[in-house]
């Protein structure tokens, strides 16, 4: 029998919040360093004065302990599991919730959810549901990211069986294509989570784990990081600039992840995040 | 870029007089509206019932505000993406609307209806939403509060920045 280490679940719950506690006014700080070099060497005042005013309101979320967004989110979770490890009671998931509910009501988060998606759409009160993905992996560790995630960007989520012939440069003006006819609506300057290969489903969240990744990290096989690149420079050249008013960038970063795939497929999918991009991670 | 500081609501005159990519500092009062407060206001319509406000000399503002904490004037205030009121926008402008504040592209239609009726979509930045909150100096339900953060507010907003999208 292997040797198992016992994490108390008061752990997880504390970490937990101490994240929100962070992430609620405070968006991913080398997206607005990024932000704040490219408003102090943008040329079109329109532009400089927006991206201005994202750098200047992540001050004054912190001061003032406001939202940085008024859309707090849906919450996003990607929690590996260590195979060596137990948690020292059970129910983790609800417990999970509970925090959430904790933190929602200690930072005044909006209520972003509906209870149920169409017949009443009824605003959910006293309770978050996050969306979360649980993978077990080897070793013993749990590790958790997370992520608030804006309804105005998610809404711009594409998932295309793409031929599974598609050529490189296809898949390429597919992606540009998408991203560019969003226009103002996912709050640019956006970051780009681009999945490709797994299945239907695997695409979507090879997207969504993407965008969590570290700003601008590259893709380790040099010709996705080719990709990543052209893709960028292309969604800058051709995009809607910041909030879709025709000046100063488009997007941030492209970020793509892959994974082995059909022969007969070639699944593709892109989730989009905005400026306010509120995500992090810490280990247990 | 001009920038330009204005008291709501807008007269009819100052409209014709903006351009798109001037940037507005506005004083006065916003109300907010958003898909669900935007469904009821078109059903209230059609049955020839009273608005909560009056459309003609109010202001739009497509926004679903966090929870105002004890001690403070409001929570986080900021625009959702207007193409989601597209489809109720041409009926509004039709019943005395006239100014709109949110984020993103509109319509070919609405890009026609605002051009008809001399009105004006105002874009304010998305993700900022601690730096218009420090414009709010009151706020208030107006209607709906069962709506939750689709619910209608009034709020009293000073130099509240926004920039001309379609005039």
């Amino acid at each position: 029998m292997r040797k198992r280490r016992i994490i108390p679940v008061s752990l997880l719950s504390e970490k937990l919040m101490q994240a929100v506690g962070k992430i609620y006014c405070q968006p991913d700080t080398e997206v607005i360093r990024l932000i704040e070099e490219t408003a102090s060497s943008e040329s079109n005042p329109l532009a400089r004065d927006m991206l201005q005013s994202i750098v200047d309101n992540t001050r004054y979320a912190v001061e003032d302990g406001t939202p940085c967004c008024q859309d707090t989110g849906s919450v996003v979770m990607f929690i590996e599991l260590g195979e060596d490890i137990s948690f020292d009671q059970g129910n983790v998931t609800e417990l999970i919730c509970a925090t959430l509910e904790e933190a929602w009501e200690r930072y005044y988060l909006r209520r972003s959810n509906v209870e149920e998606p169409l017949i009443s759409r009824r605003v959910l009160q006293n309770r978050v549901v996050p969306i979360i993905h649980w993978k077990l992996v080897p070793g013993d560790r749990v590790e958790v990211i997370i992520g608030l995630k804006g309804g105005g960007a998610e809404n711009m989520s594409v998932q295309k069986m793409m031929a599974a012939t598609a050529t490189v440069d296809e898949v390429k003006e597919y992606i540009v294509e998408e991203v560019v006819k969003t226009g103002g609506r996912p709050c640019p300057p956006v970051i780009v989570g681009v999945g490709i290969g797994g299945n239907f489903e695997e695409s979507a969240l090879l997207a969504k784990r993407a965008l969590f990744d570290p700003l601008g990290r590259r893709h380790p096989d040099k010709d996705y990081a080719t990709l990543e690149n052209d893709i960028l420079t292309l969604i800058n050249t051709r995009g809607r600039g910041v909030m879709g008013m025709g000046e100063g960038p488009t997007a941030l970063a492209v970020h793509i992840r892959t994974k082995s795939c059909h022969i007969a497929s070639l699944p593709l999918a892109i989730n989009l995040d905005c400026h306010a991009h509120r995500h992090t991670r810490f280990v247990l | 870029m001009r920038t330009l500081k204005l008291d709501l609501p807008l007269n009819p005159s100052i409209i014709q007089s903006l351009d798109i990519g001037d940037k507005l500092l506005l004083s006065g009062v916003l109300y907010t509206a958003r898909d669900k407060a935007h469904q009821r206001l078109l059903q209230l319509i059609a049955a020839g019932e009273r608005l909560p406000f009056d459309l003609s000399s109010s202001t739009l503002f497509y926004c679903g505000p966090s929870p105002v904490p004890p001690n403070k004037i409001c929570g986080a205030i900021g625009p959702t993406t207007s193409s989601r009121m597209d489809p109720f926008t041409p009926t509004l402008l039709e019943h005395g609307l006239r100014v709109m504040i949110g984020k993103g592209d509109r319509s070919e239609e609405v890009q026609k209806a605002i051009r008809q009726h001399n009105a004006i979509y105002l874009v304010a930045v998305g993700g900022v939403s601690a730096l218009l909150a420090r414009c709010v100096t009151s706020f208030e339900l107006s209607a709906w509060e069962e709506l939750g953060p689709e619910a209608i507010y009034k709020m009293q907003v000073h130099d509240f920045p926004c920039y001309v999208g379609y005039v």
